[in-house]
């Protein structure tokens, strides 16, 4: 199986979406070439804007930029981009509801050596939050270029994570809806809801089962925001059992959403895999996640909890 | 519109001010009134903008980053028929189109969501870089607080619209000295604005009575340096107009009760 970022497939999926929409500009905060909007910049050097090593500017300038008639795609680290310009994501982007898509790489633990400090874990959560946000988190390379074009295609906020680390670009034919689910293993013991590099993880995770005679359904929630409820319930009434997968803190994101469309609706044993109240740290990516419990074997030791 | 004509629009303003925070027992008098002639003046003599189709793409765009002033913002757009005065009686009120901060959604002729201070110049900015990039002749507009320029944000603002050569960028300082907790000074010193703003490579203007009518318009109508950003530092009285509110740091975020509206609207006939 290839391996590719999606932060990689972010820039060519830009300047391909830039080819056929001249309104679509990029704006940067002077890591263009870590968050790989270097390579829109090289296809459409004067429709790509520089903020410098200021978030809470380029965030205004992207609001300032959607009131024109652009559709300006803004992008750093996770971090800071819904960390530190959280406050101008909400007021000046979501509360007017203005087309900015703040498409954000370096998320997660699997930053790896730059440590904690570059590690967002909490962005699912704070982006979540907002009202009218869309918030999608793709599994794969092939599934970021439809991202980003179906983010191009709807009008208003769209959050979009991305991570730094090259993983397993394992699905080429599945339609991308946003806020549709797409059942990836059918299964009948547990049913297990994960979203981007996790996906991966978890079909791993489901195939070491298999072989343990467990039956488990894995189920690619690329949008966190508006989730996919009907389908989290049909699975979660199917299958009994539910586990959340997310490289993400188990507070607020893809673990949470799940279980409010289930709290109160469907009776079934439920389990959250993520980062449990933690910050990240330094080491390399394939360490770390395995340090937070990310790996294929550790989710499926976790799935089988709840069996 | 000539100067005299400009003036009764001022008093006019004032008049609304008055009435749209006495009605809705809250607001922000202080900073409305302050910033009345310097938002008269942009919309009544430099704006190329049309009441009647408040969406025009190609209309100059204004930004109030100083947001608390809607007041004043909300005065001067029903004043120039975006919409019935009668809609005054909805500030601040549930379900009502004017918010206690502007809302580009519910309000025609506002062209960006404000309030949380520091945001506007870099909104402003956005809009002024896409003008250019898409060869619009558009100019933008904005009006901060002194009291603002704390936000850090503002200076990353000032930084791009530099970088970026955004001529077609005017950026206002309402210099009325005062901010909620006290002056600038005892809050946070601002230093020399002027020489901070020029440092930051715009073309700067200080006005030494931003609520002087003819000093303001001499300096909107000063020639624009091509390639740079301009500001305006005004220094202006807060509460200007009302004797009982000039200068005063009390009524920064305070309503008038019913007597202190008449007493206000007396002085105010003009």
């Amino acid at each position: 199986m290839s391996e590719k970022a999606t932060r990689a497939a972010y820039g060519e999926a830009l300047a391909e979406l830039g080819a056929v929409n001249s309104k679509v500009v990029a704006l940067d905060a002077d890591l263009a070439h870590a968050t790989m909007t270097v390579t829109f910049k090289n296809a459409y050097p004067d429709r790509h804007f520089n903020a410098g090593i200021a978030e809470a500017n380029m965030v205004g300038m992207a609001a300032g930029m959607a009131t024109m008639g652009l559709v300006p795609f803004c992008s750093t680290f996770a971090m800071f981009g819904a960390g530190r310009a959280y406050e101008q994501v909400r007021n000046s982007v979501a509360y007017p509801h203005l087309n900015v898509k703040l498409a954000m790489s370096h998320a997660g633990v699997s930053v790896g050596e730059d440590g904690g400090s570059h590690q967002c874990v909490e962005d699912l959560a704070l982006m979540r939050a907002i009202p009218g946000m869309t918030v999608i988190c793709p599994a794969d390379a092939n599934e970021t270029r439809r991202a980003v074009f179906a983010a191009a295609e709807l009008d208003g906020p769209v959050y979009l994570r991305l991570a730094r680390l090259a993983s397993p670009v394992f699905e080429d034919e599945q339609p991308f809806t946003i806020g549709k689910a797409n059942v990836l293993r059918e299964g009948s013991d547990v049913a297990v809801f994960a979203t981007g590099l996790m996906v991966s993880e978890s079909l791993a995770a489901a195939k070491l089962l298999e072989a343990q005679g467990v039956s488990a359904a894995v189920i690619n929630v690329h949008t966190i925001k508006p989730l996919d409820a009907e389908c989290v319930a049909a699975y979660a009434r199917k299958c009994g059992k539910v586990v959340t997968v997310e490289e993400h803190s188990v507070i607020g994101g893809l673990g949470d959403a799940v279980a409010d469309a289930l709290l109160g609706k469907v009776d079934c044993a439920f389990h959250k895999i993520g980062v449990q109240d933690r910050f990240g740290q330094s080491g390399k990516a394939k360490a770390v996640l395995e340090e937070y419990g990310l790996t294929a074997p550790q989710i499926a030791e976790g799935i089988r909890s709840v069996l | 519109m000539n100067t005299a004509e400009l003036k009764r629009f001022c008093t006019a303003v004032r008049r609304d001010i008055i009435n749209m925070t006495a009605n809705a027992g809250s607001g922000h008098p202080g900073g409305s009134l302050s910033a009345v002639e310097l938002m008269s003046a942009i919309f009544c003599t430099k704006m190329r903008i049309n009441p009647k189709n408040p969406q025009d793409p190609g209309r100059d765009r204004f930004v109030l980053s100083k947001g608390h002033a809607a007041p004043c913002y909300y005065g001067v757009l029903a004043e120039l028929g975006y919409f019935d005065k009668s809609a005054f009686e909805s500030f601040r009120q549930l379900h009502g189109m004017l918010q206690g901060h502007p809302d580009m959604k519910k309000i025609p002729g506002v062209d960006a969501s404000t309030g949380s201070l520091g945001q506007g110049v870099s909104i402003a900015a956005g809009m002024a870089l896409a003008a250019k990039h898409q060869g619009q002749d558009v100019k933008v507009y904005t009006i901060l607080g002194d009291g603002e320029c704390q936000e850090g944000q503002v200076w990353e603002a000032f930084m791009a619209a530099s970088h970026y050569k955004l001529d077609n960028l005017t950026v206002v300082v309402d210099n009325n000295g005062l901010q909620i907790d006290g002056s600038n000074d005892e809050v946070m010193s601002l230093g020399d604005l002027a020489a901070k703003l020029r440092a930051f490579g715009f073309q700067t203007v200080e006005v030494a009575d931003g609520n002087d009518l003819e000093q303001v318009l001499a300096a909107l109508d000063a020639p624009a340096a091509a390639g740079q950003p301009r500001a305006i530092l005004a220094h202006t009285c807060k509460g200007k107009g009302v004797s009982y509110m000039e200068n005063q740091v009390g009524w920064h975020g305070k309503a008038p009760n019913e007597e202190q509206r008449q007493q206000a609207l007396q002085e105010l006939e003009g």
